[in-house]
């Protein structure tokens, strides 16, 4: 034999197989990397957002400890409750169930909500810096709540005068932007956007005149710290309707995430790959307005969030819709309710607007990821 | 069967753009739509990939009024390339792919295997069977180009639309891409800027100049000294090439003039 057998060979002649090496490059590892961070923030995301609600509860002026939290929250949940034996004061009962435990709810509700608006309007416009207010909503509702803040109107609607006057803001400008934006039958997107900022504009300065006209100091202070964002007005009575309306629009959005994902790659080969862009595009102008309407009317215009966390998420797990909604969702309630926290205690006993907080926190976190050249903010 | 454009005109911002266009594309046949810049190709084929409704006129599909069908029929039917696309959003390559699929899909409709298959077929008919997991990103203009064909074949369509879809491409890509579409032996109507990769691969070239269309026929037919002169503006020397026996185009232009006479390079 003059040629030798370079294979291995075990003690009776038969050759080793050597495995079948399987080559991984470095952008594979990329997508499953986005793959298997949503399988794991799916696992990690409702224990955070366990876990901060517990602690938004119990921290305050009056702190609770853990287990007389959750006692009090379940003896107040109808046949679940009637086993739980009260110790503790009907005070702490008031803290607990009417006051903290509402206003963390609405918290992560709106964290969500705003989230996911934050999504469906990026897809919308296909820009990386539009948040769910570039239609104009935030500065409708601005007009409608500092009108009923400051001058009474729509009284007849009593506690929900304000959340109805910012609803019909929101509303009645987005439908102006809407219109503006316009030109024969077709909406385009960069009219959209002017129109946006255009209405804003407009209905900025018609907010300062009625605040300027105000009649009396006080009234002033609470209408700013209503335009800055807050959640202090949280009762049970006012959640259920933002809940609804973030699990339905979440639930529509899922539904439509491959239409979403097929519009984040162009109008054009959207619509040739058999969506009727024109016609979704109005149903998501509808859909992502009247939730983000809905949500100003509760917590006034918290800002950043719904522009921040889309971005941090696609980051994170990717731009597939099917992973993007579910975890900004998520992401986005643990955020709010951490931002109440720290709204709630930075300057106790007074407290600073969550929009202050958000702002503060935001910021310098979007510079951040502005610096990191790997992310490209959708743009080139 | 296959695609008519019966008189149809269409305009861009009231501005009419091309008018009274007939345009026939038999099954199999692979069609070029050549014409200098702004002679309204690139209208033309919005029209029959319904981004750009015509104002009159009629345009078929399989005997079938375009625009009366659904959006997601006509994508059943017919897939498009387009030139290089801006991908501002991240996905990756088999995600892009599997786009593709979504003519075929009801809404909630998840992926199935045979989705991932039919994906993974298309990666591998474009050369590209490794990239499935790259980002788009990631990829060189040719090879981006190259997923959107993959894209396209993962439709299962029957016709083909490629709107320059070599605009940015090197000459090696360009001659990938065009045999690349040439080897799936499926309907195409194709606008091309190259009138030499036009008369290698078309079987029919239709010229458009100034929204209407100038003449039609046979690469040999269309692609003539008199026609270029007129509609083109430029001075050619066209010869059937010794080796691919194919019409072949030389330019003739003030650095490179034609120093000899015609019948002096025949002898």
């Amino acid at each position: 034999m003059g040629v030798k057998n370079l294979a291995a060979t075990k003690g009776d002649g038969e050759l080793i197989e050597s495995p079948p090496v399987r080559k991984i490059d470095s952008s594979e590892k990329e997508k499953n990397k986005h793959q298997r961070r949503f399988k794991i923030l799916l696992f990690i995301l409702p224990l955070g957002l366990f876990l901060s609600l517990t602690l938004s509860v119990m921290l305050g002026p009056v702190t609770i400890d853990m287990v007389t939290v959750w006692k009090i929250v379940l003896s107040n949940i109808p046949y679940i409750g009637d086993g739980v034996t009260a110790y503790w004061s009907t005070a702490q009962q008031n803290i607990i169930w009417e006051l903290r435990f509402p206003r963390a709810l609405l918290g992560g509700i709106v964290g969500a909500g705003l989230a996911i608006a934050g999504v469906g309007i990026q897809a919308l416009v296909r820009n990386s810096l539009a948040d769910p207010y570039i239609l104009g909503v935030s500065s409708g509702a601005s007009v409608g709540a500092t009108l009923v803040i400051l001058f009474g109107a729509l009284q007849f609607f009593g506690q929900y005068a304000l959340s109805i006057a910012a609803f019909l803001g929101a509303f009645l400008s987005v439908v102006f932007v809407y219109t503006f934006a316009r030109v024969g039958g077709q909406i385009s997107t960069i009219r959209l956007l002017l129109a946006g900022i255009a209405i804003s504009m407009i209905l900025g300065a018609v907010t300062n005149v009625i605040v300027l006209s105000a009649p009396e100091e006080e009234g002033i202070r609470s209408a700013m710290y209503w335009m800055m964002g807050s959640l202090a007005g949280a009762n049970w009575t006012v959640l259920p309707i933002p809940a609804t309306a973030v699990v339905l629009v979440f639930a529509f959005l899922l539904y439509q995430s491959r239409t979403l994902n097929l519009i984040l790659m162009g109008e054009d080969t959207a619509a040739t790959l058999g969506i009727n862009v024109d016609a979704f595009r109005k149903l998501l102008i509808v859909v992502t307005s009247l939730l983000t309407g809905v949500l100003v009317a509760v917590s006034g215009a918290i800002g950043f969030v719904g522009l921040m966390i889309p971005h941090m998420i696609r980051l994170l797990v990717g731009s597939d819709h099917k992973r993007v909604l579910p975890i900004s969702a998520l992401f986005g309630a643990v955020f709010m309710i951490w931002a109440d926290i720290v709204a709630r205690l930075v300057v106790a006993p007074e407290e600073l607007p969550i929009g202050v907080v958000t702002a503060l926190c935001g910021g310098p976190f979007f510079i951040w990821l502005l610096r990191r050249s790997s992310y490209s903010f959708g743009g080139r | 069967m296959g695609i008519t454009v019966e008189g149809i005109s269409a305009s861009i911002q009231e501005k009419k753009i091309i008018s009274d266009i007939h345009l026939r594309v038999k099954p199999g046949q692979f069609v070029g739509l050549i014409g200098p810049n702004g002679s309204g190709k690139s209208t033309l084929l919005k029209s029959i990939y319904r981004i750009n409704k015509p104002d009159c006129g009629k345009i078929t599909l399989d005997s079938e009024n375009l625009y009366e069908i659904s959006a997601k029929k006509t994508a059943q039917k017919m897939a498009v390339v387009s030139q290089e696309s801006q991908h501002t959003f991240e996905f990756s390559v088999m995600e892009i792919v599997l786009m593709g699929r979504a003519p075929h899909k009801k809404m909630m409709e998840t992926d199935t295997v045979e989705d991932m298959r039919i994906a993974e077929e298309a990666l591998e008919k474009v050369g590209l069977e490794s990239y499935g997991d790259r980002l788009i990103s990631t990829l060189s203009g040719g090879e981006k180009q190259r997923v959107m064909v993959a894209r396209a074949l993962a439709q299962q369509a029957k016709y083909l639309v490629l709107d320059e879809p070599t605009n940015h491409l090197d000459i090696h890509h360009q001659l990938q891409l065009m045999d690349l579409v040439k080897k799936l032996n499926i309907t195409v109507i194709a606008a091309l800027h190259d009138l030499n990769i036009a008369s290698v691969y078309c079987d029919h070239i239709y010229v458009l100049n100034q929204g209407q269309l100038a003449v039609a026929g046979q690469p040999e037919e269309v692609l003539t000294e008199t026609i270029l002169q007129e509609i083109f503006r430029v001075n050619t020397h066209i010869i059937q090439h010794p080796i691919t026996g194919k019409t072949h185009i030389t330019f003739l232009s003030d650095a490179a003039p034609a120093i000899k006479r015609h019948e002096e390079v025949y002898i």
